[in-house]
């Protein structure tokens, strides 16, 4: 029974997927009840799946279709407290924003294969979860990376879009190749390509080369999970639709490398050196994605930047070995991190920008898109990990075990011995645990004061639109089909992180082990996040006076003064473009649209908001805004030391290669030319060599004898 | 009788005929060198049948057969140059040089480079500056008073 | 020397330097067609090398005879006189072949082709020479009803081994009559 249904929950958006794009545009009314349905009903028999297995239980079974060789393969179904309740997320979050697409993606175009391939998307993502082999595993992998692929690309006329689609797919890969080898190491180690048996032989310890197999995957984990040195598509892929921001690149694929990691924990137990490697990697991650996050302009990016540092938080659980808490940030933070971005997506929707600066300028931003409004800040707060936000247990739980871990007694759930972990591990992740939480905070308040609570005497008049104040009247102008999914993600949001205080509850589901907090982590966590908070509002308050000097001095010279303070780095500085992706969303006129844009121009042109991230920053906000010059270093490291080989290998073939077809050809066209004088045209020429040869033959054969 | 009596009489007629076949300008003449060449086979055939008494007759029978072969293929050999003759306006081998490589380089042979193949080739003769068409309806009169 | 050479020259007790009849009026028929053949490939009146054409292959109706194949010599002069060369003569005429002297009726190519027939020539008669030199044929009695080349002899032989490849050639000559009636067919819309 509960197989039946675990194998019909990746199948049903399987087969939604295909009959969305067999009936593609024939049948433009059956699209978005074939998106929303099966996912839907996936998401209901996920629930049915995790409340039929319990708690404390696993369910494996597999079935051979076929003799694959060596080493068999097997469609094989691993089912346990970590794989239902992930499937139960990505059901939610996908029937959400499946919901939600329907609505914001109503007049695209391409709204049919959009809504097969985020289908597609979610059936693999349930077959990476609820399989028990690896092959498999890899199989939904994959087809998530080419979706994502896709998805990213969704708006191909745009270059922006199609560079990202490009460098999504390429960093992507660049991890799985390596990754794809770590599984054939650890399968050709192990014996089988089964999970569990891959994990009986890491207990029996037959995995003779842990630190390699563990090593690899972690490139396929970094990839996927855009941890430090393949991090940077993430950001970039901020230009596929938001909804897909939403699903793909904050709560479910990305979430694929740490759940990975979480299923083959026992396997990187076995490497105090892969542990390592995973620590630093993620403080790295976690702390650098942070500043990059409170330098963006651009709010999308904002949050991806979030996405990474909190996905580095849970890489840093994983590293400490303790895959509770890193299951559990994973939950909480899928719920809130899909609400930001469709908040955000409202919030794009309704100022016609990306650009939180642009949004600054607008004073009825926060009237027009109160849901938004409201759940953004509920997610914010969640974000930063204030209590009683799930945000904050999670976030604890994951800083908990870095403590126990720096002081040896890691909480492995008894996959291994405590002393398995490096206790360096655990205080690598402490510190930039901590001292991320403080980022994190301050760029979530950031967040939120500069695009929702400019004041409007900071707002230079000379920059409102005459065009924006009647568009201002109708508070909900957002569609319900956009307003209802972001409250049904508030309430995990607000009240998973509950769930982990009662030890019965999630714990039971998962290893078992505390997800409370302990209270040393809990009082710093929460006095970081909150004089993060305070400094962030400070420095905001600052900035905000400094305007208003600025407003009430001569204006120019107040200008010239304020562009050296203020003006924001990366600035969103073709707002027409994102028109032209914007005049497709409902409920708004194409011409409107375009004055808005014109107005988010001038606003940004004029770049006096009240921004704190350079008070905070300091020198630091150039490179943080850049991504600290990763993209610049992979150009002249990478991309074009490639470019030049591509440019020598044209020149070999267009000059060496092609010389000598040339020569081929055209030493035969010579000799062409000479026979072709032969050929006059006279019979009796032709005839006359032919006997004449004869002769020849004749005579030859005749003087041999 | 010595057999190299009919044999080198043979050898010396298949050369004649061969001389004729190489040298003779005008179509018709060709295909009557062409006989001769055939009956230059044919005394051999008919030497070495009598020579070998070979009791299925095969070199009388054989030489029947080329006879019959013979006279078909004057008769359609004669349809062709009549044909050819009607066209082109002559029965003359040199002058009928359409299958020529054209003498601009690359350029492949179209209805203007066929027509101006014979009269490039040999501008003197005094057929060649008519028309085909002209030289059509001619043949078919004379034909027609034939 | 001359009696080594006329052992050479001789077989089976048969020598060159001792022709019999038969052998001398063979050699000057030979002759005529010869130069009758000569003539038909050099003359530059068009009509007069199909009559010498004629000259050419009634002389070799006589070699046949010669040889006693009394039929073939007969087939020779119905098809080859009777209806080749009166073929040939419509041909001439119907080309506007000029009656009388034409001075452009060899090629360009003569000289070429005069040179290849003397080198196939030579190179011919002296391999046939060289192979059949001692090889004597006893031509039977005239008369005799056993004669290889009688009417009777290839009738048999004909009918009875070689009638397939005879209803086969029948089948070719149809098709070549066809053919050339519909090559030589005036086309409607020429007309």
């Amino acid at each position: 029974m509960t197989l039946t249904l675990a194998v019909l929950v990746p199948l049903l958006p399987f087969l939604g997927a295909l009959a969305g794009l067999a009936a593609g545009r024939r049948i433009p009314g059956l699209i978005a009840p074939l998106a929303v349905l099966p996912t839907l009903a996936s998401a209901a028999l996920a629930v049915a799946v995790a409340c039929d297995l319990g708690t404390g239980r696993h369910l494996d079974a597999a079935t051979r279709l076929t003799p694959t060789g060596g080493i068999p393969i097997d469609l094989a179904v691993h089912l346990d407290g970590f794989s239902t309740l992930l499937a139960v997320l990505v059901g939610v979050v996908a029937g959400c924003v499946q919901i939600y697409s329907t609505s914001y993606l109503r007049d695209d175009p391409r709204y049919s294969s959009y809504a097969a391939l985020v289908s597609l998307f979610t059936a693999a993502m349930f077959l990476v979860l609820y399989s028990g082999d690896l092959i498999v595993l890899l199989v939904g992998w994959e087809v998530m990376g080419i979706c994502s692929y896709f998805l990213v690309g969704h708006h191909w006329e745009r270059d922006d879009a199609r560079s990202a689609s490009i460098k999504a797919f390429l960093v992507t890969k660049l991890g799985d190749i390596p990754f794809l080898f770590g599984i054939f190491a650890l399968a050709a180690d192990a014996g089988t390509f089964r999970i569990s048996g891959v994990l009986a032989a890491a207990a029996n310890g037959q995995l003779h080369h842990p630190t390699l197999i563990a090593l690899l995957l972690l490139c396929g984990v970094a990839g996927k999970s855009a941890q430090f040195p393949l991090h940077t598509w993430l950001p970039d892929a901020m230009a596929g639709p938001t909804p897909v921001s939403a699903l793909i690149h904050a709560a479910t694929m990305v979430a694929a490398g740490i759940y990975l990691v979480a299923r083959l924990l026992p396997v990187f137990l076995l490497s105090s050196a892969a542990l390592i490697v995973l620590g630093v990697m993620a403080a790295v991650t976690m702390v650098g994605s942070a500043l990059c996050a409170l330098a963006q302009d651009d709010i999308k990016r904002v949050l991806a930047y979030s996405t990474v540092g909190q996905l580095g938080y849970m890489a840093g659980a994983l590293a400490t070995g303790d895959r509770d808490a890193a299951v559990f940030h994973l939950l909480t933070h899928g719920a809130f991190k899909a609400l930001l971005f469709l908040a955000a997506g409202v919030v794009i929707h309704a100022a016609h920008t990306n650009s939180l600066t642009a949004m600054s300028r607008m004073p009825d931003l926060r009237r027009r898109v109160p849901d938004a409004y409201w759940t953004m800040a509920i997610g914010l707060l969640a974000l930063a990990g204030i209590p009683p936000f799930s945000g904050f247990f999670s976030k604890e739980s994951v800083l908990t075990a870095a403590e126990r871990a720096a002081h040896g007694e890691a909480l492995t759930g008894g996959l291994a011995p405590a002393t398995a972990v490096p206790g360096a591990v655990g205080w690598i992740v402490l510190v930039a645990g901590l001292l991320t939480g403080l980022l994190t905070a301050m760029y979530a308040t950031r967040l939120w004061l500069v695009a929702f609570r400019t004041p409007g005497a900071a707002q230079p008049a000379a920059a409102l639109p005459a065009t924006a104040q009647p568009g201002t009247a109708p508070v909900s102008a957002e569609p319900n089909a956009m307003r209802w999914p972001l409250w049904l993600l508030a309430v995990p949001a607000v009240a998973l992180g509950l769930v982990g205080l009662h030890s019965s509850w999630l714990p039971s589901f998962l290893d078992g082990v505390s997800l409370t907090p302990s209270g040393s982590t809990a009082i710093l966590g929460t006095c970081v996040a909150l004089a993060g908070v305070l400094v962030s509002y400070a420095a905001w308050r600052r900035a905000t006076a400094l305007v208003l000097d600025a407003a009430t001095a001569s204006p120019r010279r107040a200008a010239h003064e304020l562009d050296e303070s203020t003006r924001p780095q990366g600035t969103a500085a073709e707002p027409r473009e994102i028109t032209a992706d914007l005049a497709t969303v409902p409920g708004r006129s194409f011409a409107e649209a375009l004055a808005d844009a014109d107005s988010a121009a001038l606003a940004a042109s004029t770049g006096h908001a009240p921004d704190p991230a350079r008070l905070l920053l300091g020198p630091l906000m150039g490179p943080a805004a850049n991504g600290f010059g990763l993209d610049r270093l992979y150009a002249a490291v990478l991309v074009r030391p490639v470019l030049a080989a591509a440019g020598l290998v044209r020149f070999l073939d267009r000059e060496v290669i092609e010389t000598y077809l040339a020569g081929a050809a055209g030493a035969p066209k010579l000799l062409g030319a000479a026979v072709r004088k032969a050929q006059n045209g006279n019979a009796q020429t032709y005839l006359s060599a032919l006997v004449a040869g004869a002769v020849v033959l004749a005579v030859l054969v005749a003087v041999a004898q | 009788m010595h057999l190299a009596y009919p044999a080198v009489l043979a050898a010396l007629l298949f050369c004649v005929g061969l001389y004729g076949v190489l040298a003779r300008r005008n179509a018709v003449l060709m295909l009557m060198s062409v006989e001769l060449m055939l009956n230059a086979v044919n005394l051999n055939l008919v030497a070495f049948d009598v020579w070998l008494r070979d009791t299925l007759h095969a070199g009388q029978a054989l030489t029947l057969f080329t006879i019959t072969i013979a006279a078909a293929e004057i008769g359609l050999g004669l349809a062709i140059v009549l044909m050819v003759f009607r066209t082109q306006g002559t029965a003359d081998i040199d002058r009928l040089r359409e299958l020529s490589e054209p003498p601009a380089d690359g350029l492949p042979p179209g209805p203007t480079g066929a027509e101006a193949g014979p009269d490039d080739s040999d501008t003197a003769s005094p057929a060649s500056p008519a028309s085909p068409a002209s030289l059509t309806g001619s043949a078919q009169g004379k034909a027609g008073a034939v | 020397m001359t009696a080594a050479l006329a052992a050479s020259l001789s077989s089976q007790g048969h020598s060159f330097l001792s022709p019999t009849g038969v052998e001398i009026v063979f050699v000057l028929v030979g002759l005529a067609v010869l130069g009758a053949a000569v003539l038909t490939v050099s003359t530059s009146q068009l009509v007069h090398a199909a009559l010498w054409l004629v000259v050419a292959l009634g002389g070799l109706a006589i070699e046949y005879l010669l040889l006693t194949a009394e039929f073939i010599a007969w087939v020779q002069v119905l098809i080859y006189l009777g209806s080749v060369v009166v073929l040939v003569l419509f041909g001439l005429m119907l080309t506007r072949a000029p009656i009388g002297r034409s001075p452009d009726a060899d090629s360009g190519n003569r000289w070429v082709a005069l040179g290849l027939a003397v080198v196939a020539a030579g190179t011919l008669v002296t391999l046939v020479v060289d192979a059949f030199r001692c090889t004597w044929m006893d031509l039977p009695a005239s008369g005799s009803t056993s004669v290889n080349g009688s009417t009777q002899a290839n009738g048999e032989v004909l009918f009875r081994y070689w009638v397939l490849p005879f209803e086969a050639l029948s089948v070719l000559l149809l098709a070549a009559l066809v053919g050339a009636i519909v090559l030589s067919r005036r086309h409607r819309e020429e007309g």
